[in-house]
């Protein structure tokens, strides 16, 4: 590297260290504190927080969410549509990326003009609303799975740039020994693009997985509750319960039967719940996440930045 | 090369080819159309006097109303406190957080250990791929009146008694802004860190050939060599003003924090999907779509005079 050691460059050395550490603490820290309360006794916890080790601990609040149908049944929706969901919209997105990568396809204008429009103009939450009604998707597993098949057109772009890279050679000489446009995309480009399509099937998985929205807006059953659903109206509830504002969602039986039997138990406490769904709820994104990180940099600097 | 090329090409336009290429799109298409497409009639309720109970075909059939839900918007109490918050939360949120970020991606570019910099990376990109419920969750347990900020805060006795972090409105936009900076933190680096990979090396060492210290390199290398990313960055800010938060609003949101709270966004879901109250819904929601859209190209516009780069 260029440039000497001189006493400044040392200080200024020293500072980027020093605030570096600071922020990983202060980004590492709420989860570790969240994991040392969620395993330790529930009532041992209203005598002050741990800061760095359970006081008491106890696996009980984790056993109590880990067996919990409502939870598991959630768990159970929001990991199906979240594989469902990445697959086939992985599959079918790079899929129409090619047909749309081909210089000779007829009419290429006509998906350039829609695919543009569909990522600039949209009805909105009411008239969404109205269509998944009409559809019938209302309050459907469907409605997890149908919207998603295609990813979206900021996905195909992407796709188009990856494509580029693959020599045209290769294409010409498929089609001519006679294969079929199904044969050079399953054969030639998939196996070809596999970063870009890890890259975006790690966007895609934790875009589903962290998706509370859908269940939000457009289902009602407690059937189809997702994770993040369940935990947000644990938290809510639980925090109407601290303000004694009566306010909990009493339409919504599961949870508050999670509250009402953990209440007066001595190990576990509606506080420690919410913090064990929370901590349990990420893991799956945190154990992926250092994984999918290598494809990172490829796969977002494909779409963002400007050439 | 280029003759091959074109025999490839004749090749590709045979019947069968495109119908190929057609069944590989056309799902796509079918998709677009009615989950994108189709919604854009319901807008037509904005401008109407469309009740719930009319069903789908009252969008066609109900009468027009002059513009009554736009200036019964207009009046509405709730109406300016609810863009106030809106406008406040995002525009302090990208003053704050631009700069922040640009800060943490030049000192992480400065930062020559890589085993160092790749832990601080996967540190700071962790909260990206946690849900609004989680993050938000978390900064509610430590903001709680029992949590450990109030109680570190009481046993450096710089407070008396517990403060009521989200329960009390003056606080809502510190820790909205706050919490929205800690969670794209990381993140948003990748994007400046990726520019400045780009820049030409061999200008530095010019510069560090003519006594330029690191500093000095940072001012007026790497600064400018990422402007272009940046701008791109700052059109998406003011474009994105109006929206994209309601996962993270809607997490710390509750009803004692309301005032400072209400966004577009959470009001459209409540008016909308909690009172029925489809059409006025509509037209706010309307009214701040076409204000981003104008704000996009405004931004984009402006860019393009000022710095010679834009989105389009």
């Amino acid at each position: 590297m260029v440039g000497g050691k001189s006493a400044g460059e040392r200080v200024f050395t020293s500072l980027t260290i020093l605030i570096m550490v600071i922020l990983m603490v202060i980004t590492i820290y709420p989860f570790w504190f969240s994991l040392i309360s969620s395993l330790n006794s529930g009532e041992d916890l209203l005598r002050g927080p741990v800061f760095l080790w359970p006081r008491e601990l106890t696996w009980a609040s984790w056993e109590k969410v880990l067996a919990d149908p409502g939870i598991l049944k959630a768990a159970w929706i929001t990991a199906s549509r979240t594989i469902i969901v990445t697959v086939i919209s992985m599959l079918y997105t790079s899929m129409f990326a090619y047909a749309f990568s081909r210089s000779y396809l007829k009419r290429k204008q006509f998906y350039v003009i829609i695919g543009f429009a569909s990522m600039y103009f949209s009805g909105g939450l009411i008239p969404s609303f109205m269509l998944m009604n009409w559809l019938g998707l209302y309050d459907n597993y469907l409605v997890y799975i149908l919207p998603n098949i295609f990813g979206g057109f900021y996905n195909v772009i992407i796709f188009n740039a990856n494509y580029k890279g693959i020599p045209d050679s290769l294409f010409e000489s498929a089609k001519m020994d006679g294969a079929s446009e199904f044969k050079i995309f399953f054969r030639i480009v998939i196996p070809l693009s596999k970063p870009v399509l890890a890259a975006l099937s790690v966007f895609t998985a934790v875009n589903i997985w962290n998706d509370y929205g859908t269940t939000l807006y457009f289902t009602q059953s407690n059937s189809l509750q997702t994770l993040q659903y369940v935990i947000l109206r644990l938290i809510q509830s639980n925090r109407a319960v601290e303000n004694m504002m009566n306010t909990v969602d009493g339409s919504n039986l599961a949870v508050s039967q999670l509250l009402n039997s953990s209440d007066g138990h001595g190990l576990v406490t509606a506080h420690t719940i919410e913090l064990a769904a929370m901590v349990i709820a990420s893991i799956p994104m945190i154990v992926m996440y250092p994984f999918a990180q290598r494809f990172f940099v490829k796969g977002v600097l494909l779409g963002s930045v400007k050439e | 090369m280029t003759r091959q090329r074109q025999k490839g090409y004749k090749l590709g336009y045979d019947f069968r080819t495109q119908f190929e290429l057609k069944l590989m799109l056309f799902p796509a298409v079918i998709l677009i159309f009615v989950f994108n497409f189709a919604p854009l009639f319901g807008l037509l309720m904005a401008f109407k006097s469309y009740e719930p109970s009319m069903g789908i075909g009252g969008i066609f059939t109900s009468h027009w109303n002059n513009f009554q839900h736009f200036t019964r918007v207009f009046h509405n109490f709730q109406f300016w406190p609810m863009v106030r918050n809106t406008l406040g939360i995002n525009l302090i949120g990208a003053l704050v957080g631009i700069p922040v970020t640009l800060f943490f991606a030049l000192m992480l570019n400065e930062i020559k250990h890589p085993k160092f910099k790749s832990l601080i990376q996967t540190i700071t990109y962790l909260p990206h791929f946690l849900s609004w419920v989680i993050f938000g969750g978390l900064f509610i347990t430590l903001l709680n009146t029992d949590g450990i900020i109030n109680f570190l805060l009481m046993e450096f006795h710089l407070i008396d008694k517990p403060l009521q972090f989200l329960a009390d409105p003056q606080y809502f936009w510190g820790i909205a802004i706050l919490t929205g900076l800690l969670k794209d933190l990381g993140w948003g680096a990748i994007l400046y860190l990726a520019a400045m990979a780009g820049v030409d090396q061999s200008l530095y060492e010019a510069a560090a050939i003519d006594g330029a210290g690191r500093l000095k390199r940072m001012l007026h290398i790497t600064i400018p060599g990422i402007l272009p990313t940046l701008m791109v960055l700052i059109i998406f800010a003011v474009s994105g003003m109006l929206n994209n938060n309601f996962t993270q609003i809607y997490v710390l949101q509750n009803t004692l924090n309301l005032p400072a709270s209400q966004v577009i966004d959470t009001y459209v879901y409540q008016t909308g999907l909690l009172q029925f109250q489809f059409a006025s819904a509509t037209a706010i929601g309307l009214m701040k779509t076409v204000f981003a859209l104008l704000l996009l190209v405004g931004a984009n516009t402006l860019s393009n005079k000022l710095t010679k780069t834009g989105l389009f």
